[in-house]
C-alpha cells in the first residue's frame, strides 16, 4: 500500500524523532509512504474568523500537490498539521464559492483544487488499514515494564467534525500500546490542552498546564507519556525544565511520540528513535525495561 | 462589576460585527457556564468565558477589547465541543482578537521575543503564535 505523505515543518527539525519512527514503523507494517513534491506549511493554526479564506490557500495548496501525486488521500502525523489541512479541506469542499476564489487567487497552479483529497492521521491509518490485530502479530519487542498515559491534546480530537475518534474519551492510542504489549492507564488528562502556542510569551501558564498533566498522569501510575503532536512534546517535555522551577515537586517523565512506541516494539534502533532530541531522556526507563 | 445597559449597547456596530467575524449568532448562549467550567485557561482570565460571551451580547465593546482574557484562549476548542447551544465560543475570542489585530494592535511583537527563546522553540509554536497573535 502506498500513501501520500505531508510531514511540516517540525517533523524536518526539532521532532525528527517522530518522523524516524513513523516512517520506520510504517514500513514495517508494509505501508509505503512518498513525501509529495514542494509541500509549503499548513497554516499551523486553523483560522477561526468566519470572513477569513486568505488563510485557507496555503492548506489547499497542499492537496493540489497531493493531486499531482496522483493521490486522492493525504497523510500526515503531526497533530497540528492534520487538524489545520483537514479543517480547511473540510471548509473548500463545503463552500464552493469560497473554493472558487481559493482557485483563482492559485491561478499559477497547474489543475484547479476540486475538494477531492481525503486527510489521514498516521495514527488513523495504522488502525483502519493495518489494523491493531496485525500490528501485534508484527511486534518482536513488546513494551513490557511501560506504563503509558496516552496524551491525545486537542487537535486529534476537536472540533468532532475532524475527529477520528471520541471527543471526550479516545481510546485509539491505548488501544495500540496494548497491541504493542505496553499498558496504558487510565488517564483523565488525555484530552486537555497543554497552553499550545502560548508556549511562546507566556511559558509559566504553559509550565502550570504540564505540572498538572503530569502529576495526574504520575497519580494514575504512568512512568511514560505518549503524544501525537510536536508542540505537545515540547510543552509536556521540554518545558519540564521551567515547570521544575515553578513546581519544584514535579515527577518528571520521559515524553514520547506514539510513533517511537511502534518503532521500539518493531524492532527499531536508535538511529530511528533519536532519543537525543528529548529534554527529559527516555533512555533510563526504555534500558530499565529492557527495551534497548 | 456595575453594567449600565441601554438599547444603545445592545444594537451598536460592534456586536453585528462580532457576530459576522465569528459567524455565531450569540444570543444563543443562555449562560449554563459549561465553556468556563471546562476551559484549560479560565483560571488566568478577567473575564470568563461565559461572561465574554455576555458582554459580547450586550455590546460591552471596551470591556472585551482591553480584557486579557481574549489573549489567553489557546484555541483547544474544549468549549465548542461542550456548548449545549452550538455556540463556538473559540470563535468569538478570536473574532474579538481580530477586531485588535485588524487595528494593528499586535499582541505579540517578534523583536519582542529574546533570542534565546527564538532558538529553542519549534517552528509549530512561532509560527502558531505568531498566526493568532499578530496582524
Amino acid at each position: 500500500m502506498k500513501l501520500s505523505y505531508y510531514p511540516g515543518c517540525t517533523m524536518k527539525n526539532h521532532a525528527r524523532n517522530f518522523e524516524e519512527s513513523t516512517l520506520f514503523s510504517l514500513k514495517e507494517l508494509g505501508i509505503e509512504v512518498e513525501e509529495i513534491k514542494r509541500w509549503n506549511c499548513c497554516g499551523t493554526v486553523y483560522s477561526l474568523s468566519a470572513d477569513e479564506v486568505m488563510h485557507q490557500v496555503a492548506p489547499v495548496r497542499n492537496m493540489i500537490r497531493a493531486k499531482e501525486a496522483g493521490a486522492d488521500q493525504l497523510m500526515t502525523a503531526c497533530s497540528m498539521c492534520y487538524n489545520t489541512l483537514k479543517r480547511a479541506n473540510q471548509r473548500a469542499r463545503a463552500n464552493p464559492e469560497q473554493l472558487s476564489r481559493m482557485n483563482a487567487f492559485m491561478y499559477d497552479e497547474p489543475i484547479d483544487y476540486q475538494g477531492d483529497v481525503e486527510v489521514v492521521h498516521a495514527l488513523e491509518v495504522v488502525r483502519d488499514k493495518i489494523g491493531f490485530d496485525a500490528v501485534k502479530k508484527k511486534v518482536v519487542k513488546p513494551l513490557k515494564g511501560l506504563k503509558v498515559a496516552c496524551y491525545y491534546g486537542c487537535l486529534l480530537v476537536r472540533p468532532r467534525e475532524i475527529a477520528f475518534d471520541d471527543t471526550e474519551n479516545p481510546t485509539s492510542l491505548e488501544n495500540l500500546v496494548t497491541a504493542l504489549g505496553g499498558t496504558p492507564v487510565n488517564f483523565s488528562h488525555k484530552t486537555e490542552c497543554c497552553g499550545a502556542y502560548q508556549t511562546v510569551d507566556k511559558p509559566e501558564i504553559v509550565a502550570d498546564k504540564t505540572y498538572q498533566i503530569l502529576t495526574a498522569a504520575q497519580d494514575q501510575g504512568a512512568n511514560i507519556v505518549a503524544v501525537s503532536c510536536p508542540l505537545c512534546a515540547f510543552n509536556l517535555d521540554h518545558r519540564q525544565e521551567t515547570t521544575l522551577e515553578i513546581h519544584p515537586d514535579l515527577h518528571t517523565m520521559p515524553i514520547v511520540y506514539f510513533s517511537q512506541l511502534m518503532a521500539i516494539a518493531l524492532g527499531g534502533d536508535e538511529s530511528v528513535l533519536r532519543l537525543d532530541l528529548h529534554h527529559t531522556p527516555p533512555g533510563p526507563l526504555l534500558t530499565e525495561s529492557g527495551l534497548l | 462589576m456595575t453594567a449600565h445597559i441601554t438599547r444603545h449597547h445592545l444594537r451598536n456596530a460592534f456586536v453585528t460585527k462580532v457576530q459576522r467575524l465569528a459567524g455565531q449568532n450569540l444570543m444563543a448562549c443562555y449562560q449554563c457556564g459549561k465553556c468556563s467550567a471546562g476551559c484549560p485557561m479560565a483560571s488566568y482570565m478577567d473575564i470568563l468565558p461565559n461572561q465574554i460571551i455576555r458582554l459580547a451580547q450586550l455590546g460591552f465593546e471596551e470591556e472585551l477589547l482591553n480584557s486579557k482574557a481574549i489573549w489567553m484562549c489557546a484555541s483547544c476548542l474544549a468549549c465548542n465541543t461542550r456548548c449545549p447551544k452550538g455556540v463556538r465560543i473559540a470563535e468569538v475570542i478570536e473574532a474579538l482578537r481580530q477586531i485588535e489585530l485588524r487595528a494593528r494592535h499586535e499582541h505579540l511583537k517578534v523583536e519582542d521575543i529574546p533570542p534565546e527563546v527564538l532558538s529553542k522553540i519549534p517552528p509549530i509554536a512561532l509560527i502558531g503564535s505568531l498566526r493568532k497573535f499578530t496582524s
